[in-house]
């Protein structure tokens, strides 16, 4: 393998461990959250892909401690940042580290920033909450900050409120307010998604340029393959509240194993290359996740499934160096390798 | 895309069609001016065609389309369809021409009305416009359930009880009930997974097959429209600024706007993605309440020269048969 194995030196910033949510609702318990582990290094960034109702969101929210509860209750797993489990912090600890250690990007800027307050308000809020920096300390900072993600006349900017600037230059403004106590972590919930694709490619180049010059880990949570592809180092694929795959970027977009990631990279129709005649799709809906899995959650929509899937879950394992897959199956191509690997 | 016919035949003609917002102000609510969403657009559409309609939000794709079924009264130009200027039609001529023209529109959820049932939204377009009642009706409903892939047993069920994908093959089948000739599908996957995208997608092919339907697309997905369209226009701030077929358009773009759209739109490979070099546009899309002078364009445009800023592009012909409206494009 050319690429170096995932599991490398460095300790990681963020571990999570079997976190497990559930949603209590009239209709009954919802599992969104089926015992999701991974981990994040400074200064990487990891894609989490996966559709609505994956749990993807709810995960992140999660260790954050930001979901309503009740509804939603954290029913197991611990999420370690630096050590320090989240899930078990004090509301007042947890404080610090919303905002403060971890950055939040959301997807919509309009409804996460505060119509009645000016972005300077709100970028200098954090700044004295968490650093304790003086008025002019921090205005000083948030014109820094604003530059940073390329708004052009910053010191003019900080008084104009939210419905002043665009969608883009509302995301770039969450994203400054994200970073502002330079976190150690920044969990970016489908930041582009609200975005038009020439505004997307400004802020994926933007966070290109960040990610060099600040050092700190990212999830990025999305629905689509294409962003994930160009900017992330590993990927986490969810399905039905799991993670079904794992792997660095490049070998999961040329050896995707579980059937879904396959069958969802299959889906896509390209922008070069050949069309087909037909796009392949996914037959079936997602699971209405009202139980655990003791099954495949995948298993009703799968072109392999056979009867083990349906009585047993897969765990996730390590199915090639640094490639962790949740499935039974393993792709015909990867067999034949492994077999040719043993015979060397 | 499936092998469909298209003919030579032109099923739809919009000729230099404007529609124009104002916009009020005060207490009087005197007009002090006007949003030019869409601003004198031109193509032809064939029948049995999808053309592809795409552009980011704001730029009058979505307004396009519903002037054309004339949604809105247009502020200017013409809309030939059927031998008539829909543009002009009013009262029952109108009312005999809608059962052709029919809309998917983008949001499921929007689009049904939550207290009928699935039975009762397809069949409200019959009871409009068609003469066919009681059992006959039923059949209708069940045929056009059976005909988008859904079973007829869920006719007496209410759209909540259905998730995305299945709220659009309703919609699908409403559009469907009266056997229209051209429709409109107004971002009909943008709400939807991607897994579900290409379960309507497919759909949306078969249907055009059988029955000979005439699409108009209109999508901010470009790598969906070249699937499944047969041509595509690029519209930016009102205007159509490029129409071709849809090989000439996605291998070659004429206008630096389509190559700049092309060029940001990810693509699920990463080792593609490392080397490719982006065209990054500066800045945003301008008002469409204020244009800028000469071509729309040529505030962001990486290529403007001089002339640009002063003098409005012409739409005009290739030799290659594509339309593109820039000076520099040849």
């Amino acid at each position: 393998m050319d690429a170096p194995a995932i599991t490398d030196s460095k300790a990681p910033v963020l571990e999570v461990q079997g976190l497990r949510t559930v949603f209590h609702t009239s209709e009954g318990m919802i599992h969104a959250v089926n015992g999701v582990s991974f981990y994040l290094r400074a200064g990487e960034l990891v894609g989490v892909v996966g559709e609505s109702g994956s749990g993807k969101s709810v995960t992140m929210m999660s260790l954050m401690k930001l979901l309503p509860e009740p509804p939603a209750e954290i029913v197991g797993g611990s999420a370690l940042l630096e050590g320090r489990d989240l899930l078990r912090l004090e509301p007042s600890a947890l404080r610090h580290v919303r905002g403060g250690e971890i950055g939040f990007v959301f997807q919509d800027p309009m409804t996460s920033l505060n119509p009645v307050f000016t972005i300077g308000y709100q970028l200098t809020e954090p700044l004295r909450e968490h650093l304790g920096m003086s008025r002019s300390e921090a205005r000083a900072r948030a014109i820094d900050l604003l530059s940073l993600v390329g708004i052009p006349t910053p010191e003019e900017r900080l008084n104009d409120f939210p419905h002043q600037f665009s969608g883009g230059m509302r995301q770039r403004v969450m994203i400054a307010i994200a970073l502002a106590c330079d976190p150690k972590v920044l969990i970016a919930d489908e930041p582009t998604t609200a975005l038009d694709v020439t505004i997307q490619a400004q802020i994926l180049e933007l966070v290109k340029s960040l990610r060099q010059e600040l050092g700190m880990g990212i999830v990025w949570i999305t629905h689509d393959l294409g962003v994930v592809a160009g900017i992330a180092d590993r990927v986490m694929v969810m399905y039905g509240g799991l993670v079904v795959e794992h792997a660095r970027v490049s070998e999961l977009y040329a050896r995707p194993m579980h059937p879904y990631t396959r069958a969802l990279l299959e889906t896509l129709p390209s922008l070069d290359g050949t069309r087909s005649d037909r796009l392949r799709s996914i037959a079936g809906q997602p699971p209405h996740m009202t139980q655990a899995p003791s099954a495949c959650p995948f298993a009703p929509r799968c072109t392999h499934v056979h009867d083990r899937c349906l009585a047993e879950n897969p765990p996730l394992v390590e199915a090639a160096p640094g490639h962790d897959v949740a499935c039974w199956w393993r792709p015909p191509e990867q067999v034949s390798e492994s077999e040719v690997n043993a015979d060397a | 895309m499936l092998d469909h016919a298209i003919s030579d035949e032109t099923l739809l003609s919009v000729q230099n069609l404007s529609k124009h917002f104002p916009v009020y102000k005060g207490i009087i609510r005197h007009q002090v001016g006007v949003i030019k969403a869409v601003d004198g657009i031109s193509f032809d559409i064939r029948k049995g065609e999808t053309l592809g309609l795409v552009g980011e939000s704001g730029c009058g794709k979505s307004t396009a389309g519903r002037t054309i079924l004339r949604l809105y009264d247009a502020t200017e130009g013409t809309i030939t369809f059927g031998g008539q200027n829909v543009a002009e039609l009013s009262g029952e001529s109108l009312r005999r021409i809608r059962p052709r023209m029919q809309m998917i529109f983008q949001d499921p959820q929007a689009c049904l009305n939550p207290r009928m049932t699935v039975s009762s939204i397809i069949a409200e377009p019959l009871d409009e416009h068609a003469t066919v009642k009681g059992r006959a009706k039923q059949d209708r409903v069940s045929e056009l359930l059976d005909a988008v892939g859904m079973n007829p047993r869920f006719a007496n069920r209410y759209p909540h009880e259905f998730s995305g994908g299945q709220r659009q093959r309703i919609g699908i089948a409403r559009a469907l009930a009266l056997d229209p000739d051209f429709i409109v599908c107004d971002e009909p996957i943008a709400a939807l997974d991607v897994s579900i995208q290409a379960q309507v997608v497919n759909l949306l092919e078969e249907l055009q097959s059988r029955l000979g339907l005439t699409y108009l697309f209109i999508s901010h997905d470009l790598s969906m429209v070249r699937h499944i369209a047969d041509r595509v226009a690029v519209m930016y701030l009102g205007k159509v600024v490029e129409l071709a077929d849809r090989e000439q358009l996605y291998a070659d773009p004429k206008h630096p706007y389509t190559r700049a759209l092309l060029s940001a739109v990810p693509i699920p490979n990463p080792e593609v993605e490392t080397k490719r070099t982006r065209i990054i546009l500066k800045g945003d899309v301008p008002s469409p309440a204020n244009p800028p002078k000469g071509c729309r364009f040529c505030t962001r445009c990486p290529e403007a020269i001089e002339k640009c800023h002063s003098v409005e592009p012409d739409w005009r012909k290739l030799g290659d048969g594509r339309h593109v409206a820039c000076h520099l494009a040849e």
